[in-house]
């Protein structure tokens, strides 16, 4: 049941590159992934791909695959004609590596910038105890692969470089959300800082215009956009545009 | 243009998109839904005609609430006889804020009408961006005040439906086809109000402990559900709004007589 | 003489999975200057993968758990060969480690009562698995790294440099690690993005890489797995143990050809999956060995009502160990009884709810309706065993998991011992917690008594980089070998002749065709430069796999019986002497070395823990004679 499948991949590093064209095998049940394995074990062997564990669950296979940001491990090659050219270029909102792979230590900087998880004081190890439906939220969030497709879609920073210093990208104010909804995160109580503002302030909540992209590519499913940036815009103006109650008395949740 | 995907570094890729897909139909038809809405809408506000016939009220026309209003059609006059223009523009302006700083409809059109983007993966024609966080689009924040005043609306439009119940002469025990539509109208609105993402929010997103506040916590689950299909419900009840509208129109000149049931 | 990059730490981890981030942490945490290195990008190790659950004794579900219990069934998993201290410590241990987890940040299913969820597993007697959904790899991962960045940005206050006291080197290949005066000293290796070289100056190393799956063609690991570490730590003159013990997972995905071996996590059987024949029989039942007879049930009445009342009946045979089940799969497709993909059935559907088995097994159902266009909340799976978990490793120091190299530490899968000849499900993420820790705090004590530092030998440096770009230099010229072609071939050698069911002159032959391929190995050859060159990796990958590889067929050959991960055809009984032995590999000139060495005596203490019948199906009457006369003297 193997034909040739048709593949054009682009081929470079920072220095500049091309699309390439190449004939490659592909067998039933195949994904993407697969496909351009087989290319690197017969033609081209030095051509470069981050991938591990082939089945959705680390996020590294991240590329776009006829223009659509998605990963290489869970694209089945049967959504595609089989005389079709598919496409397959790296993640293109950030600077390329080599071949397939991308400069995504921008991520890593984010991530670093978001104020970690503060443990209550007053509990000890073993003592922490959450409802199943407090924790709901924030393990959607934690479903996380950071594949970071949402990143790369994003056209606050796809289109706009200059934004990348100042938006941290759906992946980490998603992360801001998360903690924000940890029943036991204790942030305010320990250091007085409020998640809720500085992600407005500071991780750039603001740019975001829920136009829903990183929704749409996640592949772990996650309402990105409905589930954590509307909300988290929805607590920013609880705390600083909604008049009235911003002069009641700050109620704890 | 700012760099963006031409951005030094990045993969020296020159075609904007290298999507193969038709990912400018859905933009291309949003946008022109919308325009036809605003088009319909715009043209019904300054009419101001055709918008009663008893028992039915346009939904652009409710409340009524200038002297100027067909008799009958009034629910108090809060505008004296100075006003002249259609009483359609006094209220709209509600509705109209409503929708327009609605989480979904603000999707529809930065994507339809100002291409930013035009579709996931399609880079957009402009040059720098910045997003929500300046006037006039910070002001998207105020939407949970036209979300309450939603509220008031929908109450309105739904005693509008009960009202439609009686007849001309104010009898009750009256239905029409126009009885149903205002009744499906006020649903739809409701619908569309309860899934907002505000209402959301409030009923109890909030909270961060829905176990310390169980009914809360079970209307932000009934809330979180309908919220699933929020534009859905966005499109469901602009689409028969504008319907409702046309309908007593129609009514109202005399192009159809409304079909009785009983 | 070339010049590399440098840096100094005191004490340099490799591996970024459960193990080495846990071991950093403790490293950082008691005041030594940190490094991390990993091949893949940071939060992508193997870890990431594990589905099913942290095992750990908090008895949280049933009260009646405690560590006692779980020491009983990781020994007996492990069919007594584990080395005891190890499983105590680790069964005593596990419940902080998971605890301490919820301190970073982690958020783990909940009971009723808001505490830890815990799920049932093979070989486990009660409920015993911390969980979330089927992503527990996962959250841990994530959260060790989110405990990293938060330590970054304590570090960041205080000197303005995130990575001032603890930095993480991504998408590097440690190659070599280096020595002087038989202690370590240091590591050398390569940015995988530009192919430069690296020199670490480090009293410390700790090795926490993982397995050695990817030597076999159906696997459930990623290509990280080519056994690193186990070839480091040899090289470096470390002895490794049990590495004739490879577990096959007894479900991994059979179809489509290109996700064969992915796993498919035991939490579907530990929630209710059954396993049927293409008769539609439950088979399991025919398979329950003599000394799991009285904690399995013997018919499906019973087993069904297990699963509402634990208390009062035997577990379904489908929660038998796992070795156990990858061969009864074996042996029923071996016969003929095999499903349309050469597997067997596995059926949740008929137990649970479309709802429940979304909300319980969520990346299960996207895995097989994705990647096999199979809705399992309607249809069965197709599974057969694919190779899972190197129960082998470094023999460690089970209090400091320190090796017989001083500095070098090693923790996880790469560690050996703990397991024994089979690991229970659930048993390695809380293995890699507790020793990964204790790994960090064996290297901060191990440094802090440390006179003098280690200086290193710049010839051993030159040989280290002159080693690393042989393979673009084309051997000695004879035929030139592509990586991938004999990495194919190594794959199926190992697969078909030191595979599930072994046999002595198979192996043999394997040995042989193992000498052969590393003959062939000298004359590989890459294209490009060193940039980004995944040819070059494999090419250096190759010889570690070659290595382990041999190490695996040669401990295989020597044992000759059948017990957990190693089932000879031609010796299939257990027998209770080599329980007492533990099979050592070094490595002399490139060859390896299989020696005998007994298996330390448990303390008696813990051998108490066991019902008198049980011992004597695992031990030597001598063993038991002291064993009584010790109880005797006691009473
Ligand atoms: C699909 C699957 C499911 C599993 N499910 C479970 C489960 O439910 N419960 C359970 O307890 N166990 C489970 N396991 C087993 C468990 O996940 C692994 O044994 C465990 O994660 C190993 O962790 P580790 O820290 O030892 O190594 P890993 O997490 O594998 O990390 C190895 C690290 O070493 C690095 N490394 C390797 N070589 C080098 C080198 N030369 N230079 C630099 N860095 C190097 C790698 O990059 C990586 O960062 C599962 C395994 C698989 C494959
Ligand atoms: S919804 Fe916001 S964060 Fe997500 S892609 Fe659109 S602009 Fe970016
Ligand atoms: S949120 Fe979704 S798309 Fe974004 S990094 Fe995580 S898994 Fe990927
Ligand atoms: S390889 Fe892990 S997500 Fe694709
Ligand atoms: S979000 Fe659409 S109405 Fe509020």
């Amino acid at each position: 049941m193997g034909y040739q499948a048709h593949l054009r991949v682009w081929r470079g590093d920072a220095e500049g590159g091309e699309l390439r064209d190449f004939t490659v095998e592909a067998n039933e049940g195949e994904v993407v992934l697969d496909i351009i394995h087989r290319l690197q074990a017969t033609q081209c062997s030095d051509l470069a791909v981050r991938w591990n564990c082939k089945a959705g669950k680390c996020g590294s296979c991240s590329a776009e695959i006829n223009g659509r940001p998605r990963l290489m491990c869970m694209t089945r090659m049967s959504i595609f004609e089989p005389d079709e050219v598919i496409t397959v270029t790296p993640i293109r909102t950030f600077p390329v590596i080599k071949d397939l792979v991308t400069d995504v230590s921008y991520n890593y900087q984010k991530a670093r910038e978001v104020p970690s998880f503060s443990p209550p004081k007053d509990l000890q190890p073993g003592e922490y105890r959450m409802q199943q439906q407090d924790v709901n939220r924030s393990q959607e969030f934690r479903k996380c692969i950071e594949c970071f497709l949402c990143q790369n879609v994003c056209h606050v920073i796809r289109d706009h470089e200059d934004n990348k210093a100042n938006f941290a990208g759906p992946r980490f104010l998603m992360r801001i959300a998360e903690l924000e909804m940890h029943p036991l995160d204790s942030l305010e109580e320990n250091t007085g800082a409020d998640r809720t503002a500085v992600a407005q302030s500071d991780h750039g909540l603001g740019f975001c215009n829920i136009t829903k992209c990183c929704t749409e590519v996640c592949p772990e499913n996650i309402k990105i956009t409905d589930n954590a940036l509307i909300p988290m815009k929805e607590r920013v103006v609880d705390r600083k545009y909604d008049p009235i109650l911003r002069l009641l008395p700050w109620r704890k949740r | 243009m700012t760099a963006g995907i031409s951005a030094p570094g990045r993969p020296s890729i020159r075609a904007r998109t290298l999507r193969t897909d038709r990912w400018w139909l859905a933009p291309a038809v949003t946008a022109a839904s919308l325009f036809a809405f605003v088009v319909y809408a715009t043209i019904r506000a300054f009419w101001n005609g055709a918008y009663y016939a008893p028992p039915y009220i346009s939904p652009f026309y409710s409340p009524c609430i200038a002297t100027n209003c067909v008799p009958g059609s009034e629910t108090i006059y809060i505008f004296g006889d100075w006003w002249k223009l259609s009483p359609a523009l006094i209220i709209l302006i509600f509705p109209l804020g409503f929708r327009l700083t609605c989480y979904y409809y603000r999707k529809a059109y930065y994507r339809s009408f100002w291409a930013s983007p035009p579709a996931c993966a399609v880079s957009e024609p402009h040059r720098s961006y910045t997003g929500e966080r300046r006037f006039p689009l910070i002001l998207q924040n105020i939407h949970r005040y036209f979300f309450y005043f939603g509220l008031i609306f929908n109450v309105i439009l739904t005693y509008d439906a009960v009202i439609a119940f009686r007849d001309a002469d104010g009898d009750w025990g009256h239905a029409g086809l126009g009885t149903l539509v205002l009744l499906v109208n006020a649903a739809l609105l409701w619908l569309y109000s309860l899934s907002c993402h505000s209402c959301r929010h409030i009923v109890g997103g909030r909270l961060n402990h829905f176990s310390r506040h169980p009914v809360r916590y079970r209307m932000w689950t009934f809330v979180s559900r309908l919220n699933a299909r929020h534009m859905l419900y966005a499109w469901l009840s602009l689409f028969w709004v504008a319907f409702a509208d046309l309908y007593v129109a129609m009514v109202a000149s005399g192009t159809i007589s409304d079909l009785r049931f009983f | 003489m070339t010049e590399f990059e440098r840096h100094a730490y005191d004490v340099v981890v490799i591996g970024a999975g459960g193990a080495g981030l846990r071991a950093a942490i403790e490293a950082r945490q008691r005041g030594l200057r940190t490094a991390v290195v990993c091949k893949s990008l940071f939060g992508k190790a193997h870890t990431v993968m594990a589905e099913g659950g942290i095992a750990a004794a908090m008895g949280n579900v049933n009260a009646r758990d405690n560590w006692q219990v779980h020491f009983r069934d990781t020994m007996r998993g492990g069919k007594f060969l584990n080395h005891w201290r190890m499983a105590e410590l680790h069964a005593k241990e596990a419940p902080e480690r998971v605890w301490e987890l919820e301190t970073y940040g982690a958020l783990f299913d909940r009971t009723p009562d808001g505490k830890i969820s815990q799920r049932n597993f093979g070989g486990h007697e009660y409920p015993r698995l911390a969980h979330v959904g089927d992503r527990t790899g996962l959250e841990l991962i994530r959260t060790l790294q989110q405990k990293i960045v938060s330590l970054q940005q304590e570090d960041f206050k205080e000197t303005g440099d995130y990575e001032a006291n603890l930095k993480v080197f991504a998408e590097f290949t440690v190659t070599d690690l280096l020595k002087s005066d038989g202690r370590i000293a240091g590591a050398f290796g390569y940015w995988r993005e530009s192919g430069r070289f690296v020199v670490f100056e480090a009293p410390a190393v700790v090795l926490a890489t993982g397995g050695i799956g990817k030597s076999f063609k159906v696997t459930s690991n990623s290509w990280e797995y080519t056994g690193d570490g186990h070839a480091l730590a040899l090289r470096a003159g470390a002895s490794l143990i049990n590495m004739e013990f490879v577990q096959f997972h007894p479900t991994g995905m059979v179809w489509p050809p290109s996700v064969k071996g992915i796993l498919v996590t035991e939490s579907v059987r530990g929630d209710g999956g059954v396993l049927r024949n293409s008769e539609g029989r439950r088979f399991m039942f025919d398979y329950i060995p003599e000394v799991f007879k009285d904690k399995y049930a013997d018919n499906e009445a019973e087993a069904d009502r297990w699963y509402t009342d634990p208390d009062n009946n035997r577990r379904p045979p489908e929660l038998l160990p796992r070795d156990e089940v990858a061969r009864a799969i074996n042996a029923e497709v071996k016969a003929g009884r095999g499903s349309p993909h050469g597997g067997v059935f596995l059926d949740v559907s008929s137990r649970l709810s479309a709802e429940e088995i979304k909300r319980r097994l969520p990346s299960m159902y996207h895995q097989f309706k994705e990647l096999a266009d199979v809705d399992i909340t309607a249809e069965p799976m197709e599974v057969g065993p694919t190779c899972h978990y190197v129960m082998g490793g470094v023999e460690v120091d089970p209090d400091s998991a320190q090796s017989r190299v001083p500095g070098l530490f090693a923790a996880g899968e790469v560690a050996g011992g703990m397991h024994g000849s089979n690991r229970l499900g659930g048993n390695s993420l809380s293995d890699l917690l507790v020793f990964g820790r204790r790994a960090g705090l064996g290297a901060a004590d191990y440094v802090a008594a440390l006179g003098s530092r280690p200086s290193l030998s710049e010839e051993d440096v030159q040989a280290a980089a002159r080693l690393a770009v042989l393979p673009f230099e084309g051997g000695d010229g004879e035929t030139q070998e592509n990586p991938y072609a004999l990495h194919g071939e190594l794959q199926q050698v190992m697969n078909d002749l030191v595979g599930i069911i072994r046999k002595g002159e198979e192996m043999k032959l394997a040995l042989t065709k193992l000498d052969e391929l590393k003959r062939r190995a000298k004359n590989v050859v890459v294209e490009g430069h060193r940039q980004y060159n995944p040819g070059w990796h494999l090419a250096l990958d190759l010889r570690n796999m070659l290595l382990v590889s041999e190490c695996v067929a040669k401990a295989a050959l020597q044992r000759t019986e059948s017990r957990g991960g190693h089932t000879r055809d031609d010796y299939p009984q257990m027998e209770a002497d080599w329980r007492r032995k533990l099979l050592p590999c070094t490595v002399e000139d490139d060859g390896i070395t299989v020696t005998e060495q007994p298996q330390p005596a448990m303390r008696g203490d813990l051998l108490d823990l066991f019902e008198y019948d049980e011992l004597q199906k695992y031990f030597t009457p001598e063993e038991l004679e002291s064993h009584r006369a010790r109880l005797g003297k006691e009473s």
